[in-house]
């Protein structure tokens, strides 16, 4: 019974994905607000939160330009924080299959939540895991798009309701079992660090692809 | 408005390109081992960065605020074994919480 196996994994992602998809619906609606305050027409917010599904970026380029910034600024600011998707995307490059177009559409349901939830204890990737809760995230991140752009800014701030921080626990609690070996566990403290030393002086988004050194930690002998 | 839809474009452009070179240069196929040595660290090394930088990261700056009250609420639900949806919703509601008292 492969088959019933292969569709309760994409519902699995799909199913744990959901409370973390809500608050990213509830940012996605203030995206649109940010956007529309920036310029943005409605139908410009919702493309881009179906072309780019990528929060930090799409609110760096929305604020960048509505603070007087160029084009220029804006898109390398945006590129700089996605960036960490070409990591992030060779971790689980072994597990796209089928043509190139396929992997090209399914790789775009890799978010930073996605792919957290996909990772086994063995260290692999869940593609089913990733696509499932991939598909959920996308829906709740476009439509709170579309929501935000019709209703605007009657929600009010989501860092009210806290929503800030379930991201933060959300990789924490996705860490904490990736930690089981030496080498894992000196390679997350020396992320860590490099993202915390550098958030005063980089760009938002540079912390982040900078803190991937710390894999060569992997030709080490630890 | 021009100006809008080309940062659209060009954004949009960049993010599908950086998360489909992986799967589409890379996939399908065994790496070789030293290069797994290394993807294999790549998770933890990114899930620390993401946890930091969305905990107290800020523009150009490192702000302690609610946030870091709603971790350490997050790490408590941890070590009590709680399932992933109690770690995120307590996060969030003390977060909230500390906000609304503050």
């Amino acid at each position: 019974m492969t088959g019933s196996r292969t569709e309760s994994r994409y519902r699995d992602g799909a199913r744990r994905i959901v409370p973390i998809a809500v608050a990213g619906g509830v940012f996605a609606a203030s995206f649109a607000v940010l956007a529309h305050a920036s310029g943005f027409g409605a139908s410009a917010a919702v493309v881009m939160s179906a072309t780019t599904f990528g929060g930090s970026a799409q609110f760096a380029a929305a604020s960048i330009l509505g603070s007087g910034g160029g084009i220029a600024a804006a898109a390398t600011a945006a590129a700089l924080l996605n960036a960490r998707y070409v990591p992030i995307g060779a971790t689980v490059a072994g597990e796209f299959e089928g043509n190139p177009l396929r992997r090209l559409l399914e790789a775009q349901l890799i978010v930073d939540e996605s792919w957290a939830l996909s990772r086994t204890s063995e260290g692999r990737h869940d593609r089913r895991i990733l696509l499932g809760a991939g598909m959920v995230m996308y829906c709740t991140w476009v439509g709170g798009t579309t929501l935000g752009a019709l209703v605007g800014d009657r929600l009010g701030d989501p860092n009210r309701y806290g929503l800030d921080a379930a991201f933060p626990a959300l990789f924490l609690a996705l860490l904490v079992p990736q930690v089981r070996t030496r080498r894992a566990l000196a390679a997350a403290l020396g992320g860590g660090a490099i993202a915390l030393v550098l958030i005063p002086f980089a760009p938002a988004g540079v912390p982040i692809v900078a803190a991937t050194a710390a894999c060569f930690l992997g030709w080490t002998r630890l | 408005m021009t100006t809008v839809w080309i940062v659209v474009a060009l954004v949009g452009a960049a993010t599908v390109a950086c998360k489909a070179a992986g799967p589409i240069l890379l996939g399908g196929r065994q790496l070789p081992s030293p290069l797994n040595a290394v993807l294999l660290l790549l998770a933890p090394a990114l899930l620390a960065a993401l946890v930091i930088t969305q905990a107290v990261g800020a523009e150009r700056e490192i702000v302690l605020d609610a946030r870091l009250l709603g971790l350490g609420a997050a790490v408590i639900a941890l070590i009590l074994r709680a399932p992933l949806i109690a770690v995120i919703v307590v996060a969030a509601a003390v977060t909230a919480l500390a906000r609304a008292v503050g």
